[in-house]
């Protein structure tokens, strides 16, 4: 044992942490369209199953040309920011009630725990009914969607406060409404935030299921249309659209997170 | 302002936690309870503090607190109960915002305690910047804001590493030489006791009742230059204690 030389210790401690290579995701994007391209170009995917992503473009570019993009979006977006702050707000305030009063909890709890689980795009055609075959019923349909994950968001994040936090805030004597701004809403925010990812792609999936019964225009109108002509390259330009939108409320949302939780990292 | 705790007695449940404790706690002097773990202690300091309710007896306040007290009774926590999304700065303005101060007032009292606790330069820090003895200054700081006449002061030093204990113990003696503040201070830590205390009230394992009380005359700015008097306080302490632990480490949890 004591003479010298011998083997160094064999490394062992790798893997397990994924590391960001930030331009991999673009490239099999760019790899997939080109690929697509190719297959539709050489014929290999028959154009009658799927068009050409150039040809996707040009519908786009067509949208863009008539001017329609403008109004389909702006039909969508404003469905969707009506419907999801509405079902935010009114989620948070109820998902609050529930984190901080016996009663709310005990009465509300199970009704949100019975309605959570249903697809809210079964209760369309009962909106309809309750709010007129227009604008009411897409944005209750996407309002109701919202509130039941908010709901459960935020009282998961009141519930787990520090209570040593409250405590501490009860033994200097601070008021309740100082404790509830102070300690609890900041200390439930971490668990809030990530719940209107959820929400926000629930709004968007309900959204284009809303706009399929009597909307003029809208996205998920356009789609229905572009779909029930067999016109597969504009169904393609409406689905870009709807995937430019979720990313767009995803970026929205991380950059308010990072604002927010900035005490955090 | 003093405090009496008259007969109290608490539990949880079918666990009896403290039984019949007696006790006078002076003003301007620091008292020490200390016990093996399990004992009862940070019930007891709850049940000082208000911040529970003893299920037979009674917790005294005679006499006024000092004129300019915002918070008679302040705890000073073992892990800081800082909020972590609140600067340095604004972990010691939380408590004094519900009090109506203005703007200027405000600044005031924070330079002041900030000043006194040495943290002027890190005012802006987020608690996750900070050391865990820093935390802890930033707790004593927020305790001075609102004048307290008592510090109740739970383990404070029990969730820093060695060194860093006795940086901090060095800092609450200075500070008492200072501020001459009445305390009480839970440890389960005979040297911290010995050092910080004029009386150490000795608590027995659970059901938590008083069993000893030292008195210690020398004042705490000169104890350093007294190591064998207090190392003979602490071995008799230690003796007393070590059969209490023994006997509550040997016990099952829920028997
Ligand atoms: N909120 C509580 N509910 C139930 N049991 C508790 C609670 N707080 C403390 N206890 C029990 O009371 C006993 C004393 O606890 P504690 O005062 O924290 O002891 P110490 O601080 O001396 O270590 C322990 O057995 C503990 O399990
Ligand atoms: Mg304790």
């Amino acid at each position: 044992m004591a003479e010298r030389g011998g083997r160094p210790v064999a490394f062992r401690g790798g893997g397990f942490s994924p590391r960001p290579l930030g331009i991999v995701g673009p490239l099999v994007f760019i790899a997939v369209i080109a690929l697509w391209e190719a297959g539709c170009r050489t014929g290999l995917i028959p154009p009658l199953v799927l068009p050409a992503p150039s040809e996707a473009l040009a519908a786009l570019a067509h949208l863009v040309e008539t001017g329609l993009l403008w109004k389909h979006l702006g039909a969508s977006l404003q469905r969707l920011l009506v419907g999801w702050t509405l079902g935010t707000l009114l989620g948070i305030a109820v998902g609050f009630s529930i984190g901080l009063f016996s009663l709310a909890r005990a009465g509300l709890a199970p009704v949100v725990a019975a309605i959570f689980p249903i697809p809210k795009i079964a209760l369309l055609p009962l909106f309809v009914v309750w709010f007129g075959i227009g604008e009411g019923s897409k944005v209750a349909t996407i309002l109701f969607g919202t509130f039941f994950p908010t709901v459960v968001a935020t009282y998961g994040g009141v519930d787990n406060v520090d209570r040593n936090l409250i405590r501490m805030g009860q033994s200097f004597g601070l008021s309740w409404l100082s404790i509830v701004r102070k300690i609890i809403l900041p200390g439930a925010l971490p668990a809030i935030l990530p719940g209107f990812r959820i929400s926000a792609a629930i709004a968007i999936v309900l959204l284009v299921a809303a706009e399929m019964i009597g909307a003029e225009f809208g996205v998920g109108a356009y789609i229905l249309l572009a779909g029930s002509l067999m016109a597969l390259d504009e169904l393609l330009a409406g689905v870009a659209i709807l995937s430019v939108m979720g990313l767009t409320v995803n970026w929205l949302i991380a950059r308010l997170e990072r604002f927010l939780l900035r005490w955090r990292t | 302002m003093e405090l009496r705790l008259a007969g109290l007695h608490h539990g949880y449940g079918d666990i009896e936690v403290l039984r019949g404790i007696d006790l006078e706690i002076p003003a301007g002097r620091i008292v020490c309870i200390v016990g093996p773990s399990g004992c009862g202690k940070s019930t007891l300091l709850r049940l000082i503090g208000g911040l529970e309710r003893p299920e037979r007896g009674e917790v005294v306040q005679t006499g006024e607190p000092p004129p300019g007290c915002l918070n008679p009774l302040t705890y000073i926590f073992q892990d800081f109960a800082l909020l972590p999304w609140r600067t340095v700065e604004g972990n010691v303005r939380l408590v004094l915002e519900d009090h109506g101060f203005g703007r200027a007032e405000t600044a005031g009292i924070v330079d002041g305690v900030l000043a006194r606790t040495r943290l002027s330069e890190f005012r802006a820090a987020f608690p996750r910047q900070l050391s865990g003895g820093m935390k802890q200054r930033v707790a004593i700081a927020r305790a001075l804001a609102v004048s307290p006449a008592f510090l109740l002061m739970d383990e404070p030093l029990s969730a820093l590493d060695a060194q860093t204990r006795e940086l901090l113990l060095d800092d609450l003696v200075d500070l008492w030489a200072r501020e001459r503040f009445s305390g009480v201070y839970v440890t389960h830590n005979l040297r911290e006791a010995v050092r910080l205390g004029h009386r150490v009230v000795l608590l027995s394992r659970r059901p938590g009742t008083v069993r000893e009380i030292l008195e210690i005359d020398l004042p705490l700015d000169a104890r350093a230059g007294h190591a064998p008097e207090l190392e003979a306080h602490r071995s008799r302490l230690w003796q007393l204690l070590r059969d209490e632990a023994h006997a509550a480490d040997v016990e099952l949890v829920d028997g």
